[in-house]
């Protein structure tokens, strides 16, 4: 057995991260989708906020960042979707509201520095088998939640208005969607830390969709590259002896250099492929009559 | 999906009178043009859209849309016209229930647009789509199949492809060889036709366009004006198209909508003047006629 396998903490490390793994892309992809990624980083800083109070109460820090970022992720989308206040400016309002907040209770605190580091740059080696339980029940839920919503999801992210008249209920979605992002990064949190967890919901997700032809592909790869980050990632950090947190990060970057990579050799293979190919169907028997050419 | 021309009583009435108006006049030709109707004939046919006495203002200001009433009835082909910023796509949004009018009513198959939920009896295509440009990654098929939504439905994620509604919505739209093209990937004129399919897919009765063919070329704009028409007189969908592009759209409008914040002229395409496109345009406006046709410079 290999030496990583032998240790209970890198075991938990990788039940956790790979359920992570799986969590954040599958809301990332629709997040990104809908241009709003900074959502993820503003919900990392209520999430530190939440921390912060959760040391100085002596309550579970991670539940009180749990509920710290559902009810702030509900307050961003009431924002937006009312047009009091356009969807950024939402977002920097609660991004730097939140971070003063922790500022000032951790100036006033002392004594959980270290701790507090930890959620800062990630923990997932000393990841305990309550944070594993609560990222279990989360990920349930949100895998049922994209499985069962998924026309609304998609359509959503579509084109809101179209959403609507196909008879979708957008704000009843954007809501849960907020609320859901709201707990996976806290779940997230745990595994890249508070800084860096935007990373793993939005990275895999522009890898996802350089190479995906199809939705359900999309997700299905931008789970996939999750997975594979947080693997490799451990790895290396295991056996390199670095913080896991940055080497999953970097993996995700990785993995995004990667699928641009491949998909300019896609790009180009294709091109040459329609060069190359016999003349096409004769414009008097294609359906379509569009003769116009393809804009990208 | 079978696209079967709907004729109800109401439009076969219809027909009935204006036929019955040829035999009074000996046979002779109508004296307006075909599609439209006999100004003194009946019209009992329903009222599809209605607005009455609708006001809209953004936050309070000056009102983008002023004490509009018309009715948009089964079968129109209903053109609504106007410059840039008259609240021709305000008027849309209030139809579609995506504002609330300041004042007045808006009402769709006989209830309020807020409050309408029988989705499945409409169809919209925008002028332009949020999620296109972010690297959109749902092929053409997946787009169309979003028409067919009918509520929730928790097994929806592995329905498979290739349903026949679909393929009967892209064989309309004549795009059935980009089936699995990823819609990014089309061109303007290509995604247009794309949402059209995404749009019929549902068989909706009711079709909403807000200026379908901005960005596309004269023959793209000539072959999906041809496609509306179409829909409109062999699929009997009540057509419901914003455009500035006054002689494209009088080829197939049976009724026309000029408005400038509010209505400047309403009724058949053919009783449209000089004077009113002058006051719809704020500027002068010679109308040149060809045949039964109306071509306005």
């Amino acid at each position: 057995m290999p030496e990583i396998f032998q240790f209970d903490f890198m075991i938990r490390a990788l039940i956790g991260g790979s359920m992570v793994a799986i969590l954040a892309p599958s809301f990332g992809l629709f997040i990104v989708l809908r241009r709003l990624s900074l959502i993820a980083d503003t919900l990392s800083h209520v999430a530190l906020m939440g921390v912060a109070i959760g040391f100085v109460t002596s309550i579970y820090p991670t539940f009180v960042a749990l509920i710290a970022t559902t009810s702030s992720a509900a307050g961003i989308e009431q924002l937006r979707s009312r047009g009091r206040l356009p969807g950024d400016a939402a977002l920097a309002v609660f991004l730097y509201s939140s971070l003063a907040i922790a500022v000032i209770v951790i100036s006033k605190s002392s004594g959980f520095n270290a701790d507090l580091f930890g959620y800062l740059f990630g923990t997932v080696l000393s990841i305990t088998d309550r944070d594993l339980w609560l990222i279990g029940v989360l990920l349930i839920v949100v895998i049922l939640f994209v499985a069962s919503f998924y026309p609304e999801l998609t359509q959503s992210a579509f084109d809101q208005d179209l959403a609507h008249v196909s008879g979708v209920r957008v704000t009843a979605t954007n809501l849960a969607l907020a609320v859901l992002t709201g707990a996976t990064v806290t779940a997230s949190m745990r595994v890249v830390g508070v800084l860096m967890v935007g990373a793993l919901i939005v990275i895999p997700v522009l890898a996802a969709l350089r190479l995906a032809h199809g939705f359900r592909t999309a997700l299905v790869l931008a789970v996939g590259f999750g997975l594979i980050s947080v693997w490799i990632g451990l790895a290396v950090a295991f056996y390199a002896d670095l913080a896991a947190g940055g080497a999953i990060v970097l993996t995700t970057v990785a993995m995004l250099a990667l699928a641009e990579i491949v998909g300019r050799l896609q790009d180009r293979f294709s091109s040459r492929r329609g060069r190359g190919a016999a003349l096409p169907t004769p414009l008097s028997e294609a359906k379509g009559k569009d003769i116009e050419p393809a804009n990208s | 999906m079978t696209m079967e021309r709907r004729e109800t009583d109401e439009m076969r009435s219809r027909d009935d009178t204006e036929s019955q108006d040829n035999v009074t006049t000996g046979k002779q030709p109508a004296p307006w043009p075909e599609g439209s109707r006999s100004p003194n004939a009946p019209d009992n046919r329903p009222v599809v859209c209605e607005f009455n006495e609708t006001w809209y203002s953004y936050d309070g200001g000056e009102p983008a849309v002023e004490d509009v009433s018309f009715k948009v009835r089964q079968g129109d082909f209903a053109a609504i016209l106007g410059p840039n910023g008259s609240g021709k796509t305000t008027l849309l949004r209030l139809a579609l229930g995506l504002l609330k009018p300041s004042n007045g009513v808006v009402e769709l198959f006989g209830e309020t647009s807020a409050r309408f939920r029988d989705w499945s009896r409409v169809g919209y295509v925008p002028q332009r789509v949020e999620g296109l440009g972010s690297r959109f990654p749902a092929t053409v098929e997946e787009i169309v199949e979003h028409g067919l939504y009918r509520g929730f439905d928790p097994l929806a994620i592995f329905r498979r492809h290739e349903r026949k509604e679909v393929l009967d919505a892209l064989d309309l739209a004549g795009i059935s060889h980009l089936r699995t093209r990823a819609i990014e990937s089309l061109s303007v004129g290509q995604r247009q036709r794309a949402l059209i399919a995404r749009a019929i897919a549902g068989e909706p009765e009711l079709l909403f366009l807000d200026e379908p063919v901005s960005g596309v070329d004269a023959v793209g704009r000539d072959r999906f004006h041809e496609l509306i028409s179409s829909l409109n007189k062999e699929h009997g969908m009540t057509v419901f198209l914003i455009s500035h592009d006054i002689g494209a759209v009088m080829q197939g409008a049976t009724v026309c909508a000029c408005i400038n914040r509010t209505v400047v002229f309403h009724g058949a395409p053919h009783h449209i003047t000089g004077e009113h496109l002058s006051e719809l345009y704020g500027f002068p406006v010679d109308v040149l006629l060809h045949d039964a046709l109306h071509e306005h410079r």
